[in-house]
């Protein structure tokens, strides 16, 4: 199922406090696609992810899934936000959180419980439906949204910098744990993050936004071969070749686009953090 | 004995964290010697008081005010002289003390389903609540007392007033908590819930109002509280039965001790009230206290 951005933009206030956070942008998710959209701080990055997700309103154009306008939530789109804390319910057990996923849906009870079993053994945590969320590491809560997403089977999966509360160990294993549910539930995923690290290391492409107003800036296609893997992938002189291209980007907006040199002292680490 | 007394200081600051009431005692020793001195520590300024109450009304014997002793016999008497069977309360009880909390139960029920109502309703438009807002905190500023020949007027000397009173005190309190507490739910919770198509009687019954709950829960327990208020100084004033009225009773026929018994129920009633509501709220809010949410 493809999703497509088209001319999306938008203006926050009106008059004279109006503030462009996205000028008109258009951007296709091709089907099974996995998209990292990455940029400086304000560029935009959620903002878009949320009008992808139905959840904002575009001041104007338009997103399409599959041929049908999105003009709010809608089935075969989930989205997993940054913050598991306040997007899981606390007052629920996990089992519940991942059940109210389905509210919407006119599944049977049956199908529902063996669908959030197996949504939870996708994230390596079977049998802990009974628990509640503050009974959980911040990681395994972060699992549990990422479950709570897959419960409805959805076509698209949107994610808002879901790695960027967890330490970096956990992070690894959440990475790793997004490409191994994405292959598994055949789900388009748009993955915005902060990391280039990451938008490099996941992504078919990255998609890279610059602020003020936010736009792209330049799509970087990624060829590095799958099954990634955090030790292989990372030494790939590719891998590093591509990470500092996008570093430039990110990091120094008046530099050369796509195909100019990649600087040759990038620090290392993830930037923006 | 060192490490016993270590043991507790642990204990102690375990519980500091835990908030109280959940000691994780690793001795049993150690859980009877803390939870002893807990109590010592919130109950001996009572004792002092009854005490003093005992020593003064025996030193100055007045008819108005009887020793403690001779009180609480009449209490077991007046009030727990029933058979097992019925709990060992007696049938003054249930002449006086049950169609008085029938009327709380019914009013303050009655404000609650309509104070959770309106409060959703007002913390959730903005619309609502400006049209409303003063007009309730002008409702909220009349004393609720001051309506009680109102409501004798309207309703007569029936329980349907003193249901009414207890409803008009209790209401407010729920509704201006309740839109506070709905007002403030953190808007990533509701969009949430949204990005999942949740249905809206779901989106206000399994989100809304679980995440307001703690102010919810202020208001009830703030508002049972006026209810037996209201519900006493409705029976004080115009009925022929309930605790009120067993009060005034008392009193016309110069029967002071049974006066004072009566009181020491009602006390009782209404510590026993905020008991099962702190139960009640202590299970509800479970998660609000465990996951950080919440100050305690």
């Amino acid at each position: 199922m493809e999703l497509r951005v088209e001319a999306v933009s938008k203006v926050y206030g009106s008059g004279a406090d109006a503030r462009q956070a996205l000028a008109p942008t258009s951007l296709t998710l091709e089907e099974n696609e996995f998209v990292s959209i990455v940029g400086p701080s304000g560029c935009g990055k959620s903002t878009l992810l949320m009008m992808m997700a139905g959840l904002l309103e575009p001041t104007s154009g338009t997103v399409w899934l599959d041929g049908e306008q999105i003009t709010g939530p809608s089935r075969g789109l989930a989205v997993v936000f940054q913050d598991y804390s306040r997007s899981l319910f606390p007052w629920m057990t996990v089992g519940r959180n991942l059940s109210m996923a389905t509210a919407a849906t006119k599944l049977p009870k049956a199908v529902v419980a063996e669908r959030v079993e197996h949504a939870l053994t996708s994230v390596g945590l079977e049998g802990s439906a009974s628990l509640y969320p503050w009974e959980m590491s911040g990681g395994m809560q972060q699992r549990v949204a990422i479950a709570r997403a897959l419960v409805v089977e959805p076509k698209v999966m949107l994610m808002d910098e879901p790695l960027a509360a967890v330490d970096a160990q956990t992070r690894a294993d959440l990475e790793d744990l997004v490409l191994a549910v994405r292959k598994e539930y055949e789900v388009t995923v748009a993955f915005v993050t902060h990391d280039i690290d990451e938008a490099v290391y996941l992504g078919d492409r990255v998609v890279v936004l610059q602020a003020n107003p936010g736009r792209i800036r330049a799509e970087v296609d990624v060829p590095l071969e799958r099954p990634r893997d955090q030790v292989r992938t990372k030494i790939d002189p590719l891998f590093a070749q591509l990470r500092a291209e996008v570093f430039g980007m990110v990091m120094r907006p008046g530099s050369p686009g796509p195909g100019g040199a990649p600087r040759a002292h990038a620090p290392s680490g993830s930037p923006g953090r | 004995m060192a490490d016993l007394r270590a043991n507790q200081a642990e204990m102690l600051i375990d519980d500091a964290v835990l908030g109280a009431g959940r000691s994780r005692a690793r001795t049993v020793g150690g859980a009877v010697a803390l939870r002893v001195r807990r109590v010592v520590a919130s109950t001996w300024l009572l004792a002092v008081l009854l005490l003093g109450w005992q020593l003064y009304a025996t030193w100055r014997p007045s008819v108005f005010f009887p020793p403690l002793d001779e009180v609480m016999t009449r209490f077991r008497e007046d009030w727990l002289s029933g058979p097992a069977t019925r709990l060992f309360l007696s049938e003054q009880f249930f002449d006086a003390a049950v169609p008085s909390l029938g009327r709380l139960a019914r009013g303050w029920g009655l404000a609650v389903v309509v104070g959770i109502a309106c409060g959703v309703l007002m913390g959730r438009s903005r619309f609502i609540a400006r049209a409303y807002s003063p007009t309730m905190r002008f409702w909220m500023a009349v004393p609720n007392a001051a309506l009680l020949p109102i409501a004798v007027q309207i309703f007569g000397v029936r329980d349907s007033m003193n249901v009414f009173l207890i409803f008009v005190g209790a209401v407010g309190l729920i509704i201006v908590n309740t839109a506070d507490g709905v007002a403030g739910v953190d808007e990533a919770w509701i969009r949430s819930a949204h990005s999942m198509q949740v249905p809206t009687s779901k989106l206000y019954l399994q989100v809304i109002i679980p995440a307001a709950m703690p102010a919810i829960m202020t208001g009830l327990r703030v508002s049972i509280g006026i209810g037996l208020i209201l519900m006493i100084i409705s029976e004080l004033y115009a009925t022929t039965s309930g605790l009120g009225y067993q009060v005034t009773l008392y009193q016309q026929q110069f029967r002071y001790i049974g006066m004072w018994s009566t009181f020491v129920l009602i006390a009782v009633i209404g510590l026993l009230l905020n008991g099962a509501l702190g139960i009640v709220e202590r299970r509800v809010l479970r998660w609000q206290r465990r996951s950080g949410l919440g100050a305690f």
